[in-house]
């Protein structure tokens, strides 16, 4: 009897796989909606530049797969799950969008993951940071492409105690993601044998950082971690200069910042900080050769999001045509079962929880001597193993790992 | 070490100090919309874009033309001025008389409309803007590091406060204003051009906001979207001074700078709040805000 259902369910797994196989693309489209910020705190790291990274890879591929067409829209998720969630019901339910990308806030990107979910679409996320996303966030509908909290605060945060950053005090933007890399930098500070001696948590967001610059360099610590982002974050590295933190002795180091902040603050104000990437455009000839196409489009250098949209959607397009199909799960295996080799990693591949995991990079903010143009502003100082840079799947949360 | 609740007196000093300062800085945002509300009954919630365009000016310039700091803080304010003037004169000159609400929106509408336009065109990253040379470093004043910019900031918000609430309260020139806005048929039987008074007014309180966007330009992010949150602080600001009043705008700017700096020592998480509960307060107590006339 056991003999008979297990050849049972053989015959109809396989059944099944061949069904997968021989499905095709369906309405002989393959839409893609693009999802991120168009106008707010988030525009310029992925907004209508991720568009074009997006559209780039479309065309790039040749504006077809198996003979479907491959179609782009998009909207502004104006960092509101809400707007996004109805956003994003509207594409699957009636527009048949197969694949959501782009996505940065967090909150958007949980929220979407959801709908996708429900829908059995697919989505790849690649401007949000909160690994949570893959960890008790996780869906079979979803992969984090570019980076997320973990290295930043694994990255940066061990670099800096090991050069001697001993004693540490965290300007913290008071929500969910800055208190997220708050505890991630408290874990590694701590495990490297340093000690967070003070922590203020400010709104989000907060234009004037004088006050608590202030409080940081009254605390006396060796270095001052911001766990912030976007306007925070250079407003509070303007301050810091401008209150001569670095001068009394402290070091600053930034969690996350994108390559338009540091273009924004200039290498005069932000040299010397180190920070953690996944990708960083002045790398080798072939970051550069696609980075030189990307400033041709756009006007500027693209971030590590452009150019990880960029490569999630090539990649996504080549698996469909791979599997002969859009279906998400077959496409999603597809993509798990191909490592990833282009401008934007080598080697990297998708786990289980989603996780595209790839080297990541410690680099730092070069001085004004040494920054031959306005955007050649990192010198990269080590590369972060795959293996090393991410939350281990042995720690995961996520309910695909181990099912 | 002496401490006050739990905070050494040598860190209190500063954050009061850095309370005053950027107490200076609300109360020379806040005294253009007391100007404006208070002489032509307009609310004007485009007074952050205003703010924003003057430091965006001031960067701009910078970069096409090479022009300094200095020439900057003329400059830049004139221009952003002479905006406010075409916007009254084609704008809201066609709603005067109307009710409050409508220049609330005509304005609002306004800001977003610049606010678009320019995020489409610089992004929301920030512009850079380097400090002027004779501003760099500071002072060691023992409980702090004072930045000579900073220092520079307190002084001239408060003389550019002092001499409009002169101006205004004081002078020939703030009587006709006052009462060109009191009745303007009257005053222009004396032979007196309202309308052009209204619109120089209009442009004298946007040239507050943009002076304030200079000397913003080189502490802050020079974003498109920076006046939006900056805004409604500012409007707490006037509305618990008591809408209108020039020297309650001036005080209330200066003691708000530091109740907040004080927030944010003992309970930061609280600092961006403290003011609208300050408001909630105040208007409980004194429906006109603390320096308002008797309706």
């Amino acid at each position: 009897m056991t003999m008979m259902k297990k050849l049972l369910a053989s015959a109809v797994a396989s059944a099944l796989m061949v069904g997968g196989a021989q499905a095709e693309i369906s309405n002989k489209t393959v839409k893609i909606g693009y999802l991120a910020d168009m106008s707010g705190t988030y525009r310029d790291l992925a907004g209508p530049n991720g568009l074009k990274a997006l559209e780039m890879a479309v065309k790039d591929y040749g504006g077809t797969v198996n003979g479907s067409k491959i179609e782009v829209v998009s909207a502004d998720d104006r960092n509101s799950p809400d707007t996004s969630s109805s956003t994003v019901r509207r594409w699957v339910e009636n527009e048949d969008v197969d694949m959501v990308a782009g996505m940065v806030a967090s909150s958007v990107s949980i929220a979407v993951s959801k709908i996708l979910e429900e829908n059995d679409r697919l989505g790849i996320i690649s401007g949000s940071a909160a690994s949570s996303i893959t960890n008790e966030h996780c869906t079979p509908n979803h992969i984090h492409y570019v980076y997320d909290t973990y290295p930043l605060a694994n990255g940066t945060a061990s670099a800096v105690v090991k050069e001697g950053g001993k004693t540490w005090y965290m300007l913290t933007a008071d929500y969910a993601f800055g208190h997220s890399l708050e505890s991630d930098v408290r874990q590694v500070v701590e495990a490297n044998g340093g000690e967070v001696i003070g922590a203020v948590r400010h709104p989000f967001p907060t234009q004037d950082f004088s006050s608590f610059i202030l409080q940081a360099q009254a605390s006396g610590a060796d270095v001052v971690g911001l766990a912030n982002a976007g306007a925070d974050t250079t407003n509070a590295i303007t301050t810091a200069s401008e209150f001569g933190l670095t001068q009394s002795g402290q070091t600053l180091a930034a969690l996350l910042l994108f390559l338009t902040d540091v273009h924004a603050l200039g290498a005069e104000t932000a040299q010397g900080i180190q920070l953690t990437t996944g990708w960083y455009w002045d790398m080798n000839d072939e970051t550069r050769e696609w980075s030189d196409r990307f400033m041709e489009e756009t006007g500027v250098r693209p971030t590590m999001v452009h150019a990880g949209i960029y490569s999630s959607a090539l990649h996504y397009l080549n698996s469909v045509a791979a599997a002969g199909s859009d279906d998400a799960q077959t496409v999603r295996k597809q993509m798990m079962d191909t490592p990833i080799n282009d401008m934007f990693a080598k080697n990297g591949t998708i786990r289980v929880d989603g996780r595209m995991v790839h080297d990541m990079y410690l680099a730092e903010v070069k001085t004004p001597a040494e920054s031959k143009s306005d955007w050649d502003l990192y010198k990269i100082l080590r590369t972060i193993p795959a293996d090393e840079a991410y939350r281990p799947l042995s720690e995961s949360k996520c309910k695909l790992v181990n099912m | 070490m002496t401490m006050i609740f739990g905070v050494p007196l040598a860190v209190l000093s500063g954050q009061l100090l850095i309370g005053v300062i950027n107490g200076a800085f609300y109360a020379l945002l806040s005294l253009g919309l007391a100007v404006i509300f208070g002489l032509l009954k307009i609310i004007n919630f485009a007074h952050g874009a205003m703010y924003m365009l003057g430091a965006l000016v001031t960067v701009v310039l910078f970069d096409l033309m090479g022009v300094n700091y200095w020439v900057a803080l003329f400059v830049a304010p004139l221009l952003v001025g002479a905006f406010g003037i075409l916007i009254e004169y084609f704008l809201l000159r066609r709603i005067a008389g109307q009710d409050h609400i409508y220049s609330l929106l005509l304005t609002f509408g306004v800001a977003l409309i610049i606010q678009g336009v320019l995020t489409n065109i610089y992004g929301v990253s920030g512009l850079r803007y380097s400090m002027p040379d004779l501003f760099k470093g500071g002072i060691n004043l023992g409980f702090m590091f004072l930045p000579y910019y900073r220092a520079w900031v307190i002084v001239v918000a408060l003389l550019v406060c002092f001499g409009t609430w002169f101006v205004i309260e004081k002078t020939k020139l703030g009587a006709y204003l006052r009462a060109g806005t009191e009745d303007s048929q009257l005053m222009q039987g004396f032979g007196i051009n309202v309308p052009l008074l209204v619109s120089l007014t209009y442009g004298f309180g946007v040239m507050l906001a943009a002076f304030a966007g200079v000397l913003a330009a080189p502490i802050y992010s020079v974003t498109p979207v920076m006046g939006s949150n900056t805004l409604i602080v500012v409007f707490a600001v006037v509305v618990i001074g008591g809408m209108g009043s020039i020297g309650g705008a001036i005080i209330t700017g200066i003691l708000m700078g530091v109740i907040e700096g004080l927030t944010k020592t003992f309970y930061p998480p609280a600092s961006s709040a403290v003011i609208f509960l300050v408001m909630v307060v105040v208007l409980m107590f004194r429906p006109n805000g603390l320096f308002g006339k008797e309706a």
